[in-house]
């Protein structure tokens, strides 16, 4: 991969890797008898490595022009190795704090196992390992061949995969050690924050610079949703996270906010970051995976725009929700309801458009289980939405809100619409990467497929269950006028469902181990490639490998 | 320094029309006839024949 690096290129990744290797010297000198001077150790190690490895092959024979005859793929098939990594590491994290649900001794003992400091490991490592990722592996993907550009230099990419990984690395490596600035889907403390904005704004420039390269007149729907995702993402993480450390030497800082302006801060990000983390850019990949893989164009390219802007300008006031009877005015929880109501529209919008797509092509869902992963999707991202918005109704919410419903919730959308599209778009993406006529074994994608979806069932309901339980367990009065059952009442009733919720957690994580092995033998196969020698992606052999001749 | 009702009447008025102007301008832009050909054309763009970059 280095070899492909020019010589100014090379040069250029040694100087990026020593500034960062003298930013992990400082952290360390001035973070002494803090877990700073840890992070610098790593830092420190995760570029000395770097340089060690462009400097290994420094003087390797200099890439011929042919490179910039193709796309610049080798970020996007190392950024869904990467992907897969977190995934199983992420999914395995849950499934033992899922464990820790049922029996709370299921800890080694010391802090850095207890349930407060693995679940941010788990979270982060899904949605930014996992999914972070996959956006950035897809996105150079989608980007490159929608603008029949190629990426505009060879170090960036670069920078902004490993510079995102390290992110993520020290941000689950700081919650063991117990660094966090206590703000769900914004835990990393204040230096981590710094460096994420300057990958991210790198990530951001990427774009701008390939787009301004394109040969196509227009920009691909796809390409909308991805950059709404990256400049909105940009937005929601420098404002939410504002803060003063207490000295340059501490990991520890304080919010510039305080109060309610906090709360609504934090949930104003919180949910944005499911609208154009989770939402925003996983559409930009349905719209070009799933057409690419049916072999059939979008079914309403007008849809696709209007539900654009729709998710774009209504999710911005929808974070409100999260505050119902709280503190925070009654009219501004009331626009946060009415706009998450409205959102109905775009969302189906979106849904309708994958199914009315696949209209027509049922018999490629029924042979295809990768296609048929983004078929599930669609009809979770239905589901999840209409579910989101109903629970946005104050009244709803009394109910719902602080139970397992919301759990249950956001794992329909995290499980069955983000990483079914994800891991549809990655068994679409990894043949035409890898050049393979397909992945090493459909039989096990589809054997991953019925996992998935088994696994994310049983936790749906289970936590559906649970959660309702627990909501109307907390709100029974008896005829004195006192509360019919005990917090420890509670707990006992729920047992049952906590049990069922770990075992679908472990049949997804089944299933993504398998993934993941398919994968990795599908990268491994030698000899095979060169039969696919264009860099054009082809749509599914229809049951290719999955209909006996029998049959 | 702005005060709560300043805000409040901000929102519920310009933030009312600023939307629905928007809203109104994006369906405008997508259910025009005259963009039709654009959108059926960038909708089968993906699927178009071409090994590599064009330089």
């Amino acid at each position: 991969m280095i070899a492909q690096l020019t010589l100014t290129e090379r040069q250029h990744a040694i100087m990026i890797s020593a500034a960062v290797a003298v930013l992990g010297a400082l952290m360390i000198l001035v973070g002494q008898d803090d877990a700073m001077s840890i992070h610098g150790v790593l830092v420190f190690v995760a570029s000395a490595i770097m340089i060690f490895r462009i400097g290994g092959s420094y003087y390797a024979p200099l890439p011929s022009d042919d490179r910039l005859a193709h796309y610049y793929d080798d970020p996007s098939k190392v950024g869904i190795v990467l992907s897969m990594i977190w995934v199983v590491v992420g999914l395995a994290v849950g499934d033992w704090v899922a464990w820790q649900l049922v029996n709370p001794d299921l800890t080694f003992g010391p802090g850095w196992s207890s349930f407060g400091r693995l679940r941010p490991v788990h979270t982060t490592s899904v949605i930014f390992g996992f999914g972070g990722n996959a956006l950035i592996a897809t996105s150079f993907y989608v980007l490159q061949r929608t603008s029949r550009a190629r990426l505009p230099d060879q170090v960036s990419p670069w920078f902004v995969l490993y510079g995102y990984n390290l992110f993520c690395l020290l941000a689950v490596t700081g919650y063991l050690m117990g660094v966090t600035q206590s703000k769900e889907y914004a835990e990393p403390e204040w230096y981590n924050d710094f460096w994420l904005v300057v990958v991210w704004v790198t990530y951001f420039v990427i774009y701008l610079r390939t787009l301004a390269r394109r040969k196509e007149p227009h920009i691909y729907v796809s390409n909308w949703y991805y950059m709404a995702f990256i400049l909105v993402v940009a937005i929601l993480h420098i404002v939410n996270n504002l803060a003063v450390p207490i000295s340059l030497g501490h990991t520890k800082s304080y919010s510039a906010f305080s109060g309610v302006q906090d709360a609504m801060t934090q949930w104003w990000y919180g949910h944005n970051a499911v609208a154009f983390f989770l939402t925003a850019g996983f559409l930009g990949m349905m719209y070009y995976f799933l057409p690419m893989r049916a072999g059939r164009p979008i079914y309403s390219y007008r849809m696709s725009i209007i539900s654009f802007w729709g998710i774009t300008f209504f999710y911005m006031w929808a974070g409100s929700h999260h505050l119902h009877y709280t503190a925070l005015p009654q009219w501004v929880q009331t626009l946060g309801m009415t706009f998450s109501l409205m959102l109905l529209i775009p969302s189906w919008a979106s849904a309708g458009n994958v199914l009315l797509t696949l209209n027509g092509a049922w018999d490629k869902v029924r042979d295809d289980a990768t296609l048929r992963f983004m078929m599930v999707a669609g009809v979770f991202y239905g589901l999840t939405t209409f579910e989101g918005s109903f629970m946005a109704i104050r009244t709803v919410n009394s109910l719902s809100h602080y139970t397992d419903w919301t759990v249950g919730h956001v794992h329909a959308g995290a499980l069955g619409w983000v990483a079914m599209i994800t891991f549809g778009s990655i068994y679409a993406s990894v043949p035409w990467l890898w050049k393979r006529q397909q992945m090493y074994s459909p039989k096990l994608v589809e054997a991953h497929f019925w996992l998935a979806l088994a696994g994310t069932v049983i936790y749906v309901f289970a936590m559906w269950n649970s959660g309702i339980v627990q909501g109307l367990m907390w709100r029974t009065y008896t005829e004195s006028g006192t509360l019919a059952y005990s917090f420890v009442d509670t707990l006992v009733a729920m047992h049952p469902y906590y049990i069922a919720r770990a075992v679908g957690g472990l049949l997804f994580l089944i299933g993504g181990c398998i993934g993941a092995y398919n994968i990795w033998k599908t990268i491994r196969i030698s000899g095979a490639a060169a039969e696919q020698a264009s860099d054009v992606p082809q749509p599914a052999v229809v049951g290719a490998g999955t209909l006996q001749p029998a049959e | 320094m702005i005060e709560h009702a300043f805000l409040v009447g901000f929102s519920k008025s310009f933030g009312l029309f600023y939307l629905i102007a928007l809203s109104i301008a994006v369906v405008i832009y997508a259910m025009k006839p005259s963009n039709k050909k654009q959108f059926d054309e960038a909708a089968q763009s993906i699927f178009r024949d071409e090994a590599g970059p064009w330089r």
